[in-house]
This record gives C-alpha cells, structure tokens and sequence, in this order.
C-alpha cells in the first residue's frame, strides 16, 4: 500500500529549469489551469444568452455573484465593493482548487502550504498597504485599542502585533491542513477497504463514503472561511476596529 | 510530506500568479461584467415596471377622481333642472287654476244674478198669474166681477202667508 502522502507528490509533466531553480509545469499547475478553465467555461455557458429570467446555468453564476457580493457588503460595507473582483476571483480559484481535490486521481493544489501561504502572505500584504494608503500612520491604532489605559500599552501592543502578524500564518495553515488531514483520512480508510476485502472491507467502506460527503463540505466551508477572513481583514484595514 | 519539499515551491508560486492572475481576468473581462449587466437589467426593467405600475395606478385614480366629479355635476345639474321644471310646472298649474277659478267665479256670479233675475221675474209673474187665475176662478165660480186692486192685495196677503 502506498503511502498515504503520497498523494500530494508533485510530478512535473513539463520540466522547466530557468537558472538552476525548478518551475516546471506540475501535476498542480495543471489543476490551478483546470480552476481556471473550468469556470471560465462554467461562466461562459452561464451568462452567454443573459435572459431577464434566468436558465439554470445563469442561476447559479448569479447566486454566487450574489453570495460573494452580500458576503462583502456584509463584512466589509459598501467602500468594499471596488475589491469584489478580486474577493471573487479569489473564492473561485480555492473553491475550483479544493473541488477539483475530491476528484479521484486529480491532485490538491490547495493542499499545499506554499500555495496557501502565497495566497494568505499576498492577501496580507495587500489588507496592510490599503491600511495604510486610507489611515495612513494612523492605522498604527490597530495595535492599541481607543479608550485603552497607557498602562496597559506594554502588553496590549504586543498582543495586537502578534495576533495581526499571526493572520497569514493561521489563514493558510487552516486551508492547508483541513485539506491535508482530509486526504490523508480518506486515503487511510480507503485503504482498510482493500486491507480488509470483500466482506470485511464494507464498514470502512461506508465511513469513507461518510467522509466523503463531510469532505466535499469541507471543501466549500473552507473556501468560504478563506473568503470571509479576508474580507474580515479588508474590513479592520478600510474601517479599522 | 511533499508539502515540505522547497524544491517544489517556486513552481508552485509561478504557476499560483500565473493562474490566479488568468482568472482574474476572466473574471474582470468576461464573468463579472456580462452577470453585472444581466443583474443590472433585472434592476432596472423591475424599477421601470414598478414606475410603470405606479404611474398607471395614478392615471386609474385620477380618471376615478374625474368620473367622480362628472357624476357629481351631472347629479346636481339634473336635480336643478328636474327642480326647474317642477317649479315651471307648479308654477302654469297655478297660473291656470287661477285663471280658471276666476273665470268660473265671474261664471258663477252672471249665473246667480241671472237667477236672481229669472226669479224676481217669475216671482212677478207669478202674482200676476195668481191675480188673473183668481179673478177668473171668482168670476166663474161666483159670477162675480172683482175689483183688480182687491184680488192684487188677496194675492199678495196669500202669498205673505206662504212666505213668498
């Protein structure tokens, strides 16, 4: 039996190697062109007639508009609507990405730390600079609370910066491991079904089918618990808190 | 775990820009703005039915209101003119009732005196006749030739006595 990480190898299908480091086009980078060709398609079909009375396709491509749009103006107000492309695109691509993971034989992109981390890190550059452009050094409020004593400023600044330091770290580390442990366990099971046989191999069997549909739910929960923290950052930087 | 392997990440990274800078712009290109143009639509064909509807419930209300008033003058016109006739009406019926009652009274009053005449006629004939009918009844009975004076005051003696 195959190691049950072994599913997160990643293969190169097109070696590139420009000045000794490796950017070769991966079993991943054919999933994250998958994540964007598939709803490019989805939304291509989805809105191509455009009718006052939406057809089923068109439905849900507006729903999720809808839903990510309620989602910001929810979280964020009004003033966040200028960043819902790209909280969209964003919601999209791990939804595609951790969607695309329960496929068999397909591969997790999401699944991944320096993907996640890329995301988060980028996000959380970005939630900072806005921060700053609107309050300027003013946003340094962040890390102190109004109406604080000044005698608790030793130990409230240095919780605020780590808990707001600690944002990439806990948003992609959260994606990464809910879909690593997630593979890992199913892959787990499925092999006691194979271990065990036939008869034998049914109990399993149904707790894989179990967590398959726990899986799937997952995979769009944390998709939106990606989307909805990054909205949340959005907001404390435009709004601050 | 293949997670750790750095050797991976730079691929991983390159390819994550890469693809999430593509379907940004399929979204920004193509998705968003064909959904925000259908979305818009629906918003603005609702918001134009709904003015529509607003509009043409006015234009009900007013047509209502304009009947309304119409009924009401035509009402009132009607009454004044049914009350005009009345009044004409009453007003000839006894225009002629007076007429007619005047000229019946002027009627009645040439009849009573003509009556009145008729029987002082009569009354004047009748003690005459009474008179000559007595003296002949005298005459023929008795052989007697009277007076004209004394059978005239008999007459008249009688006739007081009948309270004629």
């Amino acid at each position: 039996m195959a190691s049950p990480v072994e599913q997160f190898t990643i293969k190169p299908l097109v070696p590139i190697h420009v000045a000794g480091i490796d950017l070769s086009f991966t079993n991943s980078s054919l999933m994250m062109v998958a994540a964007v060709l598939l709803p490019a398609t989805f939304f291509w079909f989805a809105t191509a007639r455009r009718t006052v009375v939406p057809g089923r396709l068109q439905s849900v491509a507006e729903i999720l508009y809808e839903f990510i749009a309620n989602m910001i103006r929810d979280n964020v107000g009004k003033e966040g609507m200028k960043y819902f492309p790209y909280i969209f695109t964003l919601f999209v691509f791990v939804f595609l990405g951790n969607m695309i993971g329960m496929l068999p034989y397909s591969f997790t992109f999401t699944s991944h730390i320096a993907v996640t981390a890329a995301l988060a890190v980028a996000i959380f550059i970005v939630v900072t600079i806005i921060g700053f452009a609107k309050h300027g050094t003013h946003y340094l409020r962040m890390f102190f609370p109004h109406g604080a004593p000044l005698a608790t400023a030793p130990i409230l600044i240095p919780i605020e910066l780590i808990s707001y330091l600690s944002r990439p770290f806990s948003l992609s580390v959260r994606l990464f491991a809910n879909m690593t442990v997630g593979h890992i366990m199913l892959k787990v099971l499925a092999g006691f079904v194979v271990a065990l046989g036939i008869v034998g191999g049914l109990m399993p069997f149904a707790v894989v089918l179990g967590i398959t549909v726990l899986e799937f739910f997952i995979a769009a929960l944390q998709a939106y618990v990606f989307t909805i923290l990054t909205c949340i950052y959005l907001n404390d930087a435009l709004n601050m808190h | 775990m293949p997670q750790f392997d750095f050797s991976t990440f730079p691929s991983q990274i390159l390819w994550l820009v890469i693809t999430i800078f593509a379907l940004y712009l399929v979204m920004t290109r193509m998705a968003i703005p064909r959904l925000a143009e259908v979305l818009d639509q629906r918003q603005k064909m609702m918001d134009d039915d709904l003015e529509q509807a607003e509009r043409l419930k006015s234009q009900t209300e007013a047509a209502i209101a304009a009947y309304e008033t119409a009924l009401a003058e035509a009402r009132a016109k009607a009454h004044a003119e049914i009350r005009a006739v009345t009044e004409a009406a009453d007003r000839a019926t006894a225009e002629r009732t007076a007429e007619v009652n005047a000229r019946l009274a002027v009627q009645i009053k040439d009849g009573e005196t003509r009556i009145v005449k008729a029987r002082d006629a009569a009354l004047a004939n009748v003690r005459e006749v009474a008179a000559t009918v007595a003296q002949g009844i005298v005459s023929r009975l008795a052989g007697l030739s009277l007076d004209t004076k004394r059978v005239d005051g008999a007459v008249a003696t009688a006739l007081k006595e009948h309270g004629r």
